[in-house]
């Protein structure tokens, strides 16, 4: 079986999630791109889009018909060539419209889980828990005779044990896309020992023509991503807690967020990006690593007891943020939340204090969105880490503590062969995380 | 064209904005004015100048494509809605591709040489910005031959003239051509940038030959231009009011405050023909040498031109096709500077269709309110030196590709 005959019967399971319903735009659209390259049109292909609710399916056709339309617009140069020998489609908007149909075509929603042991390929994009994942192995790929190959999206799980636990036979591989699979570049592969050489060259043949960058990760738990991301996260608490000896719980809470974004030149703060991933997310990648990872006690205390108190974070339906470690308005961020009084304090009462106490940014400022766009990128950051490391400020401080933190986590995955090299540890964090620079780097030396 | 048997003058021009891109104003997903709204503010602009409705005889509106753009038709009845003393007035909309504009100027013209009318009210308008630039390019390839689309880029008019690059880079060379296309973009920004309604008037880049020299990209746009090659879409419409000397007299105008049709150049190619050769722009240079005999000069009296720069390569077509340098010279006129605000003929000295915006269908009457505005001395800090030995205007408007074109020559009233 070609790659193009693969290809011919997907299932993806999970398909209406945040994970699922990318991975479902990416594979329909890359199986209407083969089915209308010469040769291929009298072939029949299906995806199969299961989840469990009608509800979510028909918010993933939604999703899918807009994105697919905008896909088309940005390729129309392209897809005037593909549909050359379509008489019928003249104009630009024809051929859009034929290209969102062809697409839709090929995907079947569906709350059948059964179908998807008929496909050829089942990508797995359903929450990360082991057993519910083996249940749904269970009624679709352990000992089918069929063979279908399995590629997981977990972020977590060593695929040896998925192997192993759902007896596929060497038919699986971690394919992790990250959130949202249609934008971000970065796939992290993952071989168990067990996977077959076919499964492989399948999967890197499929993440170059979705133009993915792939990084390779050793099947340890967590990966290089989550690795790096966990480990971050806990550093973050553990500051938060050092410094709750001197102010209240949100104010702590605050500054730490604070200086691992504007002070570290990244995207969003990290309680920020606990949020956006979700606690619960969180909470069960941790579950994971930590009886996998022994010694390094990757549990956190804070995470569970907010949680407890129903602070979840993840996104609403509409794509918006929910609250979480913070609030917020309109998608940006307005108050923290305080267990002991359990509700959210907001940032007025006591941001200007705070920032008074971590004191400036080093000069000249540089935000993450100038450092991602510049091509004088390196030259910059350095000037602004130079200046950081000569201040003596409370936030220059913990952004020093941060940075080398960060360092000693990335050194630690190459150092434990979970990434071949830096050059690996930094590119998941580039691509996957939208970093303006790799972990492993002289700044925090 | 036979010279001209009755003098026609043009005066008490407006511009609307040039909407689009590039204004701070503008925001794609926000709702904007409508086409009724463009033409009742230049039309109300052109009736505050000259006495009010009542001294206009006849409307003439040209448009392209109201009819896919906005869903319009029958333009010629939002005329009286600009003031209701035009209400059972005579109008007519006239429709010639990008050249709408100026078929509004000379349908205008020949009313008041037929004597039919002594003041004519000409609006062009066009309201692009309701689809998005891939479907808009669809509309647009209407000016083409229907038969080319399928077989023509996505971006059609791009792909057209991105041909005529190609042909002249081949030609003549690419390096020196393109740093002309450059320059052309540069001095087109920087003449938007002292014109309010510019579409460009915004624009701060700080290097704009950098900017305009980016290598194009085939897999997203055409394979011999960029995007700053390209005027954009843009929303606006102009007024203008030609009249005859009674006319003027009857508006209270002096004809020092208007400025005088004196060479007409109107010529048709066939749309079914491609171009004989794609480095010149024929019909151009027929419309341009017919509006020049008609008014007995030659090009060395032009103090400034309009021209139709849909495309910084069109712009260095023209050059040439006006008569301003010879064939493969066009991009060292533009090099030198002459083309420039303080070169020895000011081209698009408001920015033209790169700088200050491309309404299809009101270029060609834009162009015509920025020659007034020169010649009568009105253009503020565009104003550019009329030499009182050069004291002619040239615009140049086209519609498709080198198909349908108007050329008029002015002098100060």
């Amino acid at each position: 079986m070609d790659y193009a005959e693969r290809l011919e019967n997907v299932a993806v399971i999970g398909a209406a999630g945040k994970m699922g319903s990318g991975i479902v735009l990416l594979l329909a659209m890359e199986m209407a791109d083969v089915g209308l390259k010469p040769g291929n049109g009298s072939r029949h292909r299906v995806l199969h889009a299961v989840d469990v609710s009608h509800q979510a399916l028909g918010g993933l056709v939604k999703y899918l018909r807009k994105q697919v339309q905008r896909a088309a617009e940005k390729r129309i140069v392209a897809l005037r060539t593909i549909y050359a020998d379509r008489a019928d489609l003249v104009d630009n908007g024809d051929i859009v419209r034929q290209y969102v149909n062809d697409v839709l075509d090929v995907v079947r929603p569906t709350t059948t889980l059964e179908v998807a042991a008929e496909a050829n390929i089942i990508f797995e994009a359903a929450p990360e828990d082991l057993g519910l994942k083996l249940k749904l192995f269970a009624r679709t790929a352990t000992d089918n005779p069929a063979g279908p190959w399995v590629f997981t999206n977990t972020s977590s799980i060593p695929i040896q044990e998925i192997d192993e636990k759902a007896r596929l036979g060497g038919r699986v591989m971690g394919f992790h896309f990250y959130n949202p699979p249609a934008v971000q570049k970065l796939v992290e592969l993952i071989r168990s020992r067990t996977t077959t050489d076919e499964v492989a060259a399948f999967a890197e043949a499929l993440c170059k023509n979705l133009r993915k960058i792939v990084v390779p990760s050793a099947d340890r738990a967590g990966f290089i991503g989550n690795g790096h991301f966990m480990r971050d996260l806990l550093h973050a608490v553990e500051e938060a807690a050092r410094l709750r000896a001197g102010m209240p719980f949100v104010e702590a809470v605050y500054c730490v967020n604070r200086v691992s974004q504007d002070f570290l030149v990244r995207p969003m703060g990290i309680f920020q990006l606990v949020d956006y991933v979700g606690l619960d997310v969180c909470q069960c990648i941790l579950a994971v690593m930590n009886p996998r990872l022994p010694g390094e006690n990757l549990h956190s205390p804070l995470i569970d007891r907010l949680l407890e108190q129903g602070v979840r974070g993840g996104q609403n339906h509409d794509g918006s943020q929910k609250d979480g470690f913070l609030q917020y308005q309109q998608g940006k961020p307005s108050g923290i939340y305080d267990p002991d009084a359990t509700r959210y304090v907001a940032f007025t009462e006591f941001q200007a204090a705070c920032d008074a106490r971590l004191g400036p940014l080093p000069e000249p400022g540089l935000p993450w969105k100038v450092a991602v766009r510049d091509p004088a990128r390196e030259t910059l950051l350095a000037q602004f880490f130079g200046a950081l490391r000569s201040m003596d400020t409370a936030g220059a401080e913990l952004a020093r503590r941060y940075g080398a933190r960060s360092r000693d986590i990335g050194l630690k995955l190459v150092s434990d062969e979970v990434a071949r090299n830096a050059h690996d540890v930094n590119q998941v964090l580039l691509t996957g995380f939208f970093h303006a620079y790799g972990p492993i780097n002289e700044f925090f030396a | 064209m036979n010279k001209l048997r009755r003098n026609v003058y043009m005066t008490a021009g407006y511009n609307t904005v040039s909407m689009g891109t590039g204004r701070k104003e503008f925001h794609p997903k926000k709702s904007r004015p409508g086409l009724e709204d463009y033409i009742r503010e230049a039309g109300r602009g052109v009736l505050q100048q000259v006495g009010g409705a009542g001294n206009i005889d006849e409307g003439v509106i040209g448009n392209f494509m109201a009819a896919r753009f906005n869903s319009q038709g029958n333009l010629a009845a939002l005329i009286p809605a600009i003031d209701e003393g035009l209400q059972w007035k005579p109008c007519t909309r006239v429709e010639g591709a990008c050249c709408s504009g100026a078929l509004a100027l000379t349908a205008g013209i020949k009313s008041v040489l037929a004597e039919t009318a002594d003041v004519v009210l000409a609006i062009g308008v066009e309201v692009q910005n309701t689809v998005k630039a891939i479907y808009g390019a669809d509309i647009l390839a209407t000016a083409g031959w229907s038969r080319e689309r399928k077989a023509g880029h996505a971006y059609f008019f791009p792909g057209k003239f991105s041909d005529r690059a190609g042909a002249y880079y081949e030609k003549y060379g690419r390096d020196r051509t393109r740093k002309a296309m450059a320059r052309w973009y540069r001095n087109a920004i920087e003449n938007a940038r002292l014109c309010p309604t510019a579409q460009e008037y915004h624009n701060t880049s700080a290097d704009l030959d950098a900017v305009a020299l980016a290598e194009p990209d085939p897999r997203s746009f055409v394979d011999h231009l960029n995007v700053f090659d390209c005027s954009k879409v843009s929303d606006g419409a102009s007024a203008i009011a030609i009249a005859s000397a009674d006319g003027l007299k009857r508006a209270g105008i002096p004809t020092s405050a208007a400025v005088e049709i004196v060479g007409i150049g109107q010529v048709e190619a066939d749309l079914t023909c491609p171009p004989s050769d794609p480095t010149r722009l024929e019909t151009t240079r027929r419309a341009v040498q017919c509006a020049l005999e008609s008014a007995g000069i030659t090009v060395d009296r032009l103090a400034t031109v309009e021209t139709h720069d849909c495309f910084t390569i069109a712009g260095i077509l023209a050059v040439e096709a006006i008569g301003l340098a010879d064939p493969g010279k066009g991009p060292d006129f533009v090099l030198d500077g002459q083309t420039a605000r303080a070169g020895h003929v000011p081209f698009n000295t408001t920015g033209g269709l790169i700088g200050w915006g491309h309404p299809t269908g009101a270029t060609g009457v834009h162009q015509a309110v920025t020659i007034w505005e020169q010649l009568t001395g009105r253009a503020d800090r565009n104003q550019i030196e009329i030499p009182t030995d050069r004291p002619y205007a040239l615009s140049v408007n086209m519609g498709g590709d080198d198909k349908t074109l108007v050329a008029l020559v002015y002098r100060r009233g």
